[in-house]
């Protein structure tokens, strides 16, 4: 017996170590990864508050996101399990997400490199990662909620930077900081916008049917 | 049939206990680093910050050597034992530092006549060495009505000295890409032991002046 699944275990061992291997995204997500965390890349994207917010940490929770979804199905879901569902991964994302929001945040992690380096730790960890696991069970309606609470805390953020009366930031100008304004309101009406495109295309039914059928039986357990 | 439907509800049982109970831990954690990452909802920007925490800890300034409008040379510490008021500025300013300026002029204008320069000195340091030369800082003197004793200009030749008051200070200055520098303005408070102890707003010039008047 034991003859038989020593093999087993290791072709299987074998084969998931080639699915790893073969997993899109995570090559990708570790590229992209490396790339910013280079002096030459982090000065540049840093160097305006715009890019620092609207292009490096959105990229670095992206990181996590395609790192997390190239753990395949079946692990991701474990993983999911152990973690005790989406809400927990939702609520952790929302809280280390708005902590990266604060201006002071930003200004920290241009002078202390502890808080740099927390920046590249939390982003993909706390906000991409358990977005990712979280993603698939949402469905259509938790994925529109989380979308657009994403676009309107964009906007409320970008209201209040073109808003304030003083520089939020002591590292960038006013300028600057005008100009993160507008970017994060239009990106907001962006992200409205994709989400209402969206269920023009692909109308609130379609891949997640399954998970629908999953949910309604846990319903149904609960209620017998 | 029963032990199955039994079986489930426990499972799911277990998976809301579950869910609840991270769910508990990470808004705890969450919600407990977002309350000290803002100094308890009071300091949202590095700016509010600083003020928030030189008010806990007042803090040891660097030794650092000015000069003067006059061209005096002097160390920071020789203003030990007095209250110093500090203010960091550029003389081709036009904007913030138009302000301080006057800040400044009112503060030492609202002082009672009778307090000399043995018991309280203003200090407005240029962060741009390079181009505010002694000449260049008597003109502002002139323009603001600093004395030369009560009130100096000055500038900290040494730029690694100049850097390391900054940072104590929690001074950030900025190329403004036309010729100028964007810095955070505020009032700054030394005690007489020499510590940095309270940063105000430009606009508080009222409640700096008094805040110096209880401490004469």
């Amino acid at each position: 017996m034991s003859i038989t699944i020593g093999p087993l275990h290791g072709r299987a061992r074998r084969a998931a170590r080639i699915e790893q291997l073969h997993a899109p995204g995570l090559a990708p997500a570790s590229l992209i990864y490396l790339l910013l965390a280079t002096p030459w890349a982090r000065q540049w994207l840093e160097a305006t508050m715009s890019a620092h917010m609207l292009v490096q940490i959105p990229l670095l929770a992206g990181c996590g996101f395609l790192a997390a979804s190239a753990l395949g199905e079946a692990r991701q879901a474990r993983l999911l399990a152990a973690l005790g569902g989406p809400v927990p991964c939702l609520l952790a994302a929302l809280l280390a997400s708005s902590y990266w929001m604060l201006p002071r945040a930003l200004d920290a992690a241009l002078v202390d490199p502890l808080t740099e380096l927390a920046k590249f730790l939390t982003l993909p960890a706390l906000v991409g990662a358990p977005l990712a696991l979280a993603w698939r069970p949402l469905g259509a309606i938790g994925r529109g909620f989380v979308w657009n609470n994403l676009a309107s805390m964009l906007a409320v953020l970008g209201w209040l930077y073109l808003a304030a009366p003083v520089r939020i930031c002591n590292s960038y100008s006013v300028f600057d900081q005008t100009h993160a304004g507008w970017s994060m309101v239009w990106l907001a009406l962006g992200l409205f916008g994709a989400w209402l495109g969206s269920l023009f295309v692909r109308p609130l039914s379609g891949p997640n049917r399954s998970q629908t059928r999953v949910s309604t039986q846990e319903g149904q357990a609960w209620t017998t | 049939m029963p032990c199955g439907d039994r079986m489930s509800t426990t499972h799911a049982g277990a998976g809301l206990l579950r869910s609840l109970a991270v769910s508990a831990l990470v808004a705890l954690v969450g919600s407990g680093v977002l309350w000290w990452g803002t100094d308890g909802a009071r300091a949202f920007t590095a700016e509010a910050a600083r003020r928030v925490e030189i008010l806990r800890a007042p803090r040891v300034l660097p030794a650092v050597t000015l000069e003067d409008q006059g061209g005096a040379r002097f160390a920071l510490d020789a203003y030990r034992g007095r209250l110093l008021a500090v203010e960091f500025i550029y003389t081709h300013c036009d904007s913030v530092c138009l302000s301080l300026g006057m800040a400044f002029r009112q503060i030492r204008d609202q002082l009672p006549a009778q307090v000399g320069g043995q018991e309280l000195a203003l200090v407005s340091i240029s962060f741009d060495p390079a181009r505010d030369t002694p000449a260049r800082m008597r003109e502002y003197a002139a323009r603001f009505g600093a004395d030369g004793s009560v009130w100096r200009i000055a500038r900290v030749p040494d730029p690694a000295e100049l850097d390391a008051l900054l940072e104590a200070f929690g001074v950030i200055v900025i190329d403004d890409q036309r010729g100028g520098y964007e810095h955070n303005a505020a009032l700054h408070l030394v005690g007489r032991d020499g510590r940095l102890s309270e940063i105000r707003d430009l606009d508080e010039i009222a409640a700096f002046t008094e805040r110096i008047g209880d401490l004469l």
